[in-house]
């Protein structure tokens, strides 16, 4: 597998209300990268798959918070919060006004994944979590026989983890075919490429080995996602693996695949430059020295 | 009287919600899986993914109930179980076994000798430690009634008392009246506690034993009222630190109090390892070794 240019947007007719909504999730986005900041970069690259599973694919909604028959989705690379965030805000599970309110202190909208806030089935930001905590949703729904599925958002560098490959190797002979894990395949680490650090390919051939299903599809590309979460379970008895490539910091050229921009704390000025070259105006020029890498 | 197995089993035949998972540790479970079926998982030697998924079972209103050694459970799972578990508040029970002098021969890699700072030192995590069989089969129900997580120091062995108090969490069991000396202690030592506070009897020295089975909610009345005898010894197959002697000098100092405490626990040190007799006399925790050093500290003059 190798790397891959992406069009900014995707666009079939079918798939133009996702690229809106992709393109007001990545606006919060980068709202929310200011005045503290958060983890931009891999909030913009899995701000397509979020959107895709959320519309095409995840049978739930704001309604049916408490439906145990609800799917599930796991983020468990818990950093790219503010894409699901803005995505949950967008879709009604509370108001967009409250996105507002990222840091302060009087509300519990912070860096990592709170369960208290509607639509988020779990806590996480310590990496190498919730594929086991997905597993567990995932084997009660099948004592159960439930309809359900269960899906689960890991990061690539996050598989670094020993964790996520005990869980690979236990949800296989479990055989929780209910169980998907959505790999945002950013190749991007906090501060080096995956490949540099600790690489992981063949990441597919890996997974395979370890008893999964794996599909691989372009993680902007809403039509390719279809096609990715088709007729699942892939193969009875096995978990299925969707790797999905894409690009940090993905919608916004000056930020893609800049190192130094997985986490950012932008002025209100550079806000409003980033917002202008998310709608395809210009090209952000970022100077801010309150960059951060965290 | 029923064990372990027949307990849990009779508990998870009652309530569906009940999931018994193991780590590949099935020591006391053994007859539990033909039984339980589906609600019976061994994940592997997996500790981290047996503790995810016990907080993803117990979201969806499962009852987890989990085995591994406590060793592995306490310190290879701990922050699954911090963040997991702890966090969320979430209905898990964690039973470790062979904590202690429990792990015997098999040396330091397999003594849990800090699992109890470790596990109480978690917000909201209950810490329960049975004197023997008996006791734990009494406090099993109690746990999965409280619904919180709950560490359980497993130890079920023979009968310590003909019969206990009946197990309440937060309350101690006290035995004997006695002011010159108070033991606390809970778990293995409380038979080795016992035997102290007969010795000492008749040596003319009035002794009580509190066996601290649920040591986080603590009993502070039963603790405080036994830190008004001249003596106090704390007998613990813990590390000095953040076991049973913290909690009593962290309650003293809460409570403005004061007491002559001593401590008979592991300081800054592994035990050797033997069998279990040897352990205890070699390591001095034997009701002898226990009475002789209480004796020998109520001689010295108070400070």
């Amino acid at each position: 597998m190798t790397q891959k240019t992406f069009r900014l947007f995707p666009v079939t007719a079918e798939h133009d209300e996702l690229s809106a909504l992709a393109l007001r999730v990545r606006e919060h986005v980068v709202r929310m990268a200011t005045r503290g900041g958060c983890f931009v970069g891999a909030s913009l690259s899995c701000a397509d798959i979020l959107v895709h599973l959320y519309k095409r694919v995840l049978r739930t909604g704001p309604e049916r918070v408490a439906d145990p028959d609800r799917d599930y989705l796991f983020l468990s690379k818990g950093h790219d919060v503010p894409a699901l965030y803005g995505l949950l805000a967008e879709l009604g599970y509370f108001p967009r006004e409250r996105l507002a309110r990222h840091l302060d202190p009087a509300d519990s909208i912070y860096w990592h994944p709170n369960r208290g806030i509607p639509g988020v089935e779990f806590h996480s930001g310590s990496l190498g979590h919730l594929l086991s905590v997905a597993m567990g949703v995932a084997l009660d729904v099948k004592l159960r026989g439930g309809p359900n599925r269960v899906y689960v958002v890991l990061g690539d560098g996050e598989l670094d983890e020993g964790s996520c490959w005990e869980g690979f190797l236990v949800a296989s002979a479990l055989g929780l075919d209910n169980l998907v894990a959505v790999i945002d395949r950013n190749w991007f680490q906090a501060n080096l490429r995956t490949e540099e650090l600790v690489p992981l390919e063949p990441l597919g051939a890996k997974l395979a080995a370890f008893g999964w299903a794996v599909r691989c599809a372009d993680g902007h590309d809403f039509a390719d996602l279809d096609r990715a979460f088709a007729g699942l379970p892939v193969v009875e008895r096995r978990p299925t693996a969707v790797i999905a490539e894409t690009v940090r910091g993905k919608g916004l050229p000056s930020l893609e695949s800049r190192a130094d921009r997985w986490f950012a704390n932008f002025s209100a000025e550079e806000v409003e430059a980033l917002l202008a070259e998310l709608h395809g105006i210009r090209a952000a020029v970022i100077t801010s020295p309150t960059l951060v890498v965290r | 009287m029923k064990d372990y197995g027949e307990t849990l089993l009779a508990l998870a035949e009652s309530d569906p919600n009940v999931v018994v998972m193991t780590a590949e540790n099935r020591a006391a479970i053994r007859g539990l899986p033909e039984k339980l079926r589906g609600r019976f998982v061994d994940v592997g030697i997996c500790e981290q993914t047996m503790i995810g998924m016990a907080a993803g079972l117990a979201l969806r209103g499962r009852l987890p109930v989990v085995h591994a050694l406590a060793t592995f459970l306490t310190m290879r799972a701990f922050e699954f179980i911090r963040t997991d578990v702890g966090i969320a508040g979430l209905p898990v029970v964690l039973v470790g076994g062979v904590p202690g002098f429990l792990s015997e021969a098999n040396g330091p890699t397999h003594q849990a000798i800090e699992d109890v700072a470790l596990m109480r030192g978690i917000p909201g995590m209950q810490v329960v430690c049975p004197a023997d069989g008996e006791e734990l089969a009494a406090a099993l129900p109690a746990i999965l009634a409280s619904r919180r997580p709950t560490y359980v120091r497993y130890h079920a062995g023979a009968p310590v008392t003909g019969t206990h108090a009946p197990f309440s969490l937060g309350k101690a069991e006290v035995f004997g009246d006695g002011f010159d000396v108070a033991i606390l202690t809970y778990g293995l030592l409380c038979r080795e506690a016992l035997a102290a506070k007969e010795l000492l009897a008749e040596a003319g020295i009035a002794a009580r034993v509190v066996n601290l089975r649920s040591l986080k909610p603590i009993d502070e009345t039963a603790v405080l009222v036994a830190a008004r005898a001249r003596l106090v010894v704390v007998v613990e197959d813990h590390l000095q630190t953040g076991g049973l002697t913290s909690i009593l000098a962290e309650l003293l100092l809460a409570r403005g109090r004061t007491a002559r405490v001593r401590s008979l626990a592991l300081a800054e040190r592994w035990f050797r390892p033997a069998l279990l007799p040897a352990v205890l006399e070699v390591e001095g925790f034997t009701g002898r070794h226990i009475a002789e050093r209480a004796a020998a500290w109520l001689r010295m003059p108070e400070a």
